[in-house]
């Protein structure tokens, strides 16, 4: 089994981010970027399959400026066996991405591809989904648990109210919720093999599919701020404040 | 303007966040069709049909739709789409499972968790875990939509609509339901909770949650939450998660407890009316955006409150 694995490069889950003044996006210079967290879980849980001995090939894909080759090798680094960079200069919304993923997953003939749920930047959420749909490949989306059973893959889902259990005829789709299983960091070691594994490029347009955008961005505005409250001193004092002040209990 | 909402139900009941989401389909205007597709879902196709101001509601029964699996579900609802201008779901576990699938098989962009309609097809959304609002027109003919629940209020009941029976669209194969497990609750449900109480890392063991946190939310006869601390730390089951990639939530009161307030877990409940922090650490974040702040031991402060609610309420 060949698997692929798409990594987003996006601003670090530590840094809070600034909307520029003019209301055009949100301000990227100078900010640390990492692989999406989600995307670090997608990478181990393919690993994971690859050290069981359910697959032998681990293949990441990312899909950015050249810029997001770093984040390539961050999976390599992590173990991946290669990389591929769509290169594109422009933004590309989940549907452009998932049919240059379709793209890619074809021309690799890979039987799984594990995806993040959501991408800690736009939080669509959508991608991993659209993917199936265009490949009309089953999709088990944000999963805990994951077991390839001979031509099957079992995956616990996590839904509203506890789990749920689906099996799914491969090829498949996975998007990972966080308690799949805890990334690996990369050794240093691991980082300078991953320096000499083979990292493709391809430019975006040889896919030939459809990427422009399919929704305007008319603007970008920061939410209305909370204002810290009062501190009280005691629980008596609470109550009487949730009481008479705010008037919620 | 003609709207297709996608019910999120249990077979029997039509949920909280379906009322929500149907108000947004309202916002839009137009007229809405309700889809109910379950398994022996009579039952919840009724309680859809007195949504109020609902056209009609659309019944697809079939073992195969008895457990939301994507792949038949989104391949009735693409049968259904070429009558509907646009397409919604609530932000559930369930839609947004589906509609990405739907809207890809459309070929259009989705427009996930649209906390406001602006116009038809001009929604407000979040990004960045809520640090930034993005407004976005959408150019695709028909509009694929995921809306926060949190941000509408729920519709009420109101005229019974008719029912009209659909022939299913038949199984994909290549997806089968095994087994579920759902913990059936008494207390109100998280998303739509008028009160919460959360409980953070600071709680120290599951024992701790229902020693501590429990009777305070049984006091209030509050919905119980926590912090992704908390849940990966096993503390409490991944459904109770508050934050980015977890519930959004925005009840009249939400008490935070022993959470220190990262941004993912902001992102979850800065939209709450009225937020209690009860955190030892005096420069815990969480105290920059709480209403009330009380500094103090969590061990001691939560018995206390329990006991001064109790009073209060006798």
């Amino acid at each position: 089994m060949k698997i692929l694995v798409p990594v987003k490069r996006v601003v670090d889950f530590n840094v809070k981010v600034r909307v520029k003044p003019d209301g055009s996006g949100v301000d990227l210079a100078n900010v640390k970027m990492s692989m999406n967290p989600f995307d670090e879980i997608a990478v181990e849980a393919a690993l994971r399959l690859k050290e069981a001995g359910k697959a032998e090939e681990v293949i990441v894909v990312s899909i950015g400026p050249a810029q997001a080759s770093e984040i390539v090798r961050t999976g390599l680094a992590m173990g991946a066996d290669r990389g591929i960079l769509v290169k594109t200069e422009t933004t590309v919304e989940p549907l452009a991405v998932a049919k240059i993923l379709k793209g890619v997953a074809e021309r690799e003939a890979v039987n799984l591809v594990i995806l993040g749920k959501q991408a800690i930047d736009d939080d669509c959420n959508q991608t991993g989904q659209m993917l199936a749909a265009l490949l009309g490949w089953p999709q088990g989306t944000f999963a805990s648990k994951l077991e390839v059973a001979g031509e099957n893959l079992e995956v616990q889902r996590e839904i509203d109210g506890g789990l749920q259990k689906l099996m799914l005829k491969l090829p498949a789709i996975v998007t990972t919720d966080l308690r799949l299983n805890e990334p690996r960091y990369a050794s240093l070691p691991n980082i300078m093999k991953a320096k000499k594994k083979p990292l493709e490029e391809i430019a975006a347009d040889t896919l030939g599919v459809d990427v422009l955008p399919r929704l305007k961005v008319i603007t970008t505005t920061e939410p209305a701020g909370r204002v810290a409250g009062q501190k009280v001193a005691s629980v008596t004092e609470l109550v009487s404040k949730l009481k008479t002040e705010a008037g919620v209990l | 303007m003609a709207t297709l909402l996608i019910a999120d139900h249990d077979n029997t009941l039509i949920n909280d966040a379906t009322r929500k989401a149907l108000s947004a389909a309202q916002q839009m205007g137009g007229s809405v069709q309700v889809l109910v597709a379950g398994h022996e879902a009579q039952r919840a196709a009724e309680a859809a049909s007195r949504l109020d101001g609902v056209e009609k509601i659309l019944l697809a029964d079939a073992v195969f739709y008895g457990h939301g699996l994507a792949e038949p579900v989104a391949d009735l609802i693409v049968a259904l789409a070429p009558s509907f201008d646009a397409i919604v779901a609530p932000s559930t576990a369930f839609g947004k499972n589906i509609l990405p699938r739907v809207a890809a098989l459309l070929d259009v962009m989705q427009v996930s968790d649209v906390i406001r309609v602006l116009a038809p097809d001009t929604f407000e959304r979040p990004i960045y875990a809520g640090n930034a609002l993005q407004t976005v027109q959408v150019i695709d003919a028909k509009k694929v939509l995921t809306i926060r629940t949190a941000s509408f209020d729920a519709a009420a009941d109101g005229s019974a609509a008719p029912i009209e029976l659909l022939s299913d669209r038949g199984d994909t194969g290549i997806s089968t339901f095994v087994e579920e497990t759902v913990v059936k609750s008494t207390r109100p449900e998280l998303s739509s909770a008028k009160t919460i109480v959360s409980g953070g890392r600071a709680l120290g063991s599951p024992e701790h949650f229902t020693q501590f946190i429990e009777p305070v939310a049984d006091a209030l006869g509050a919905a119980m939450g926590a912090s992704r601390a908390a849940v990966d730390a096993g503390y409490a089951p991944n459904d109770w998660q508050v934050g980015q990639t977890g519930k959004v939530v925005a009840p009249d009161l939400y008490v935070a407890v022993g959470i220190s307030g990262a941004i993912q877990h902001l992102a979850g409940m800065k939209d709450s009316k009225v937020i209690v922090a009860i955190n030892k650490d005096p420069d815990a974040p969480i105290f920059q955006i709480a209403d009330y702040g009380l500094v103090g031991d969590l061990f001691e402060i939560m018995p206390e409150l329990q006991k001064a609610l109790n009073a209060s309420a006798s």
